[in-house]
């Protein structure tokens, strides 16, 4: 079974800009993977060039064993766009409707409302888009991206609008399409959303991929902090394996050890890093 | 899904949203007032006739010149509102829809983007038709009801103007894959004022015998020939007319008849077909 999305060394050039300069990167099946980087790193880009709206100008990107952009690529995706908006004369439930024909769901009014309920506008159906906060249309948009039960949904920043219950239900429904089977594409500013999410994250810089791993693996050991009975000590530049024998050293030199925590850098430290920019 | 099934979907989609925007509301009260003011307009121009016939009655039917004279100023109105509806159908489709975020959602399904824009431009082609027949046939019964007129050929100027309306749909289609949506309805605008200019142009051309001028509107008139049906619909509608009378009616304010045969329309449907593949042609290379 083919990866849900693997790009190799995909580039796309915009007259005299580079967005990006060979960038490549794998989705496994059910896999959620996230893509940090700051504005013009080429996040959309990369999401667009996936789901056909935009063509790379090297490189191969493929959706299932389907050339991206293709109709048979295009039949397993599920696509919310960072700047995106729906007619604001249609329902939501006519909006779905719209959606299901378009990708030939046979879903009917069952799949809609399985829909609506999972992005938490259970009530809405009957709504208007026009009539729709700016958050309950992310959250609409959501849903549609969900048509049709994709195998690979491409989210460019889908908790942009949302307060903070929102991005709680966002969560909740990627671990619910996780569990599907479901693979993600998650482009975020929001680190810590993407570090309870995600099972693997890339960092974007300049159109590169300058990091990439699970978070774990970008977070970097800090040192160890223990409270002893002479007061708080921080050794750094020792991870958690040396926790045992530092607190037996301190024992046996006749110290009370009350308390040990092993510290690691956080996502966002090693974010900043790679983005270059001061953490403090 | 089928591209035939795909395209019903956006058809439907793109008829369903002519009826619920607001341009049909101000499409058709606009409409409203013109039959009102052509209700008015017929009714005083054939109680001027009864009361005061014209000069040389002898020489010319008058119902005749009266009826085509004004039945055509009316589908001039046609020709505009219907255009007018065109144009705003269209407005935004590529360019436009793209740049506000609408159309991504839609062109990342499997439907094909060739499909997508054909399909728009019929679901637009098929909401003018309607509305062009419509706008026709009450006109029609306006001046047959109040000045005991009727077109010599009432079926085919209808068809005649529905397919120039739908002209300016595609030729906005068209432009609409390179110009976001106000520059794009500035230009469809002054392109159809530039075909009826060169409708005019012939006319004076042919009045001053002036080979030029009438070349120049012929060639205006093959690169946009929703001016030269309109023309061809003229002619139709009082093609039964000879002599004096016919000649009256060509030289009215709104003549400007030109006879026209199934080449016309033979040109106009191939017309159609080489925008809508252009359009096609550049939408497909176009990043979103």
């Amino acid at each position: 079974m083919p990866p849900a999305f693997v790009a190799q060394d995909l580039r796309k050039r915009y007259d005299a800009t580079e967005a990006l300069r060979g960038v490549s990167l794998e989705v496994g099946e059910g896999e959620v993977v996230g893509l940090l980087g700051p504005n013009g790193a080429g996040k959309s880009t990369l999401a667009k060039i996936a789901c056909g709206l935009v063509r790379q100008s090297s490189g191969s990107a493929e959706v299932a064993g389907h050339p991206a952009g293709s109709a048979e690529a295009r039949a397993q995706i599920g696509y919310l766009a960072e700047l995106f908006r729906f007619p604001a004369w249609v329902t939501a439930d006519e909006l779905l409707i719209l959606h299901q024909r378009l990708a030939a769901s046979n879903g009917g009014s069952g799949e809609r409302t399985e829909l609506l309920g999972l992005v938490g506008l259970p009530d809405a159906a009957d709504t208007r888009v026009g009539k729709m906060s700016k958050g309950m249309q992310q959250r609409l948009g959501i849903a549609q991206a969900l048509v049709g039960s994709p195998s690979l949904l491409l989210l460019d920043e889908p908790t942009s609008a949302l307060d903070p219950s929102g991005r709680k239900v966002v969560r909740h429904l990627l671990d619910e399409v996780r569990g599907r089977g479901v693979s993600v594409l998650l482009s975020s500013h929001l680190l810590s959303e993407v570090e309870l999410v995600c099972d693997h994250v890339a960092i974007l810089v300049t159109g590169e991929v300058v990091r990439r791993g699970t978070a774990a693996e970008l977070q970097k050991p800090r040192g160890i902090q223990i409270e002893t009975g002479s007061g708080t000590r921080l050794i750094e530049g020792v991870g958690r394996d040396d926790a045992p024998r530092i607190v037996r050293e301190l024992v046996e030199g006749g110290e009370s050890v009350y308390g040990v925590e092993v510290l690691s850098s956080t996502l966002e430290d090693a974010y900043l890093e790679a983005v270059g920019e001061d953490a403090t | 899904m089928s591209r035939l099934s795909d395209a019903r979907v956006i058809v439907g989609y793109a008829v369903a949203e002519s009826l619920r925007r607001k341009v049909v509301a101000v499409v058709s009260v606009l409409t409203a007032a013109f039959f009102v003011l052509y209700g008015l307009g017929v009714h005083f121009a054939f109680e001027e006739l009864e009361n005061r016939p014209l000069a040389g009655g002898d020489l010319v039917d008058e119902q005749a010149l009266v009826g085509g004279t004004i039945f055509g100023l009316a589908m001039f109105a046609v020709l505009f509102l219907g255009s007018v509806l065109a144009i705003f159908l269209t407005n935004g489709v590529v360019r436009g829809d793209a740049d506000a975020g609408l159309l991504q959602p839609i062109v990342v399904r499997p439907v094909g983007r060739g499909t997508l824009l054909v399909a728009r431009w019929a679901g637009a082609a098929v909401a003018t038709t309607v509305y062009v027949v419509v706008v026709y046939a009450v006109s029609l019964g306006i001046t047959t009801a109040l000045g005991d007129w009727s077109p010599g050929n009432v079926v085919m100027p209808a068809l005649a103007l529905a397919l120039a309306v739908a002209i300016v749909g595609v030729i906005s289609v068209l432009v609409s894959v390179f110009l976001a949506a106000s520059a794009q309805g500035i230009a469809v605008f002054m392109i159809f004022g530039a075909g009826l200019v060169s409708g005019l142009l012939g006319q004076i051309g042919e009045a001053l015998s002036s080979e030029r001028l009438v070349e120049i509107a012929e060639i205006v008139s093959t690169a946009l020939p929703f001016e030269a049906l309109y023309q061809a619909a003229l002619y139709l509608i009082t093609e039964d007319e000879t002599g004096v009378t016919r000649t009256a009616i060509e030289l009215g304010p709104f003549g400007g008849s030109q006879e026209a045969g199934a080449g016309l329309v033979v040109f106009s449907f191939a017309y159609v077909a080489a925008l809508l593949a252009l359009a096609v042609r550049a939408f497909a290379r176009r990043d979103l």
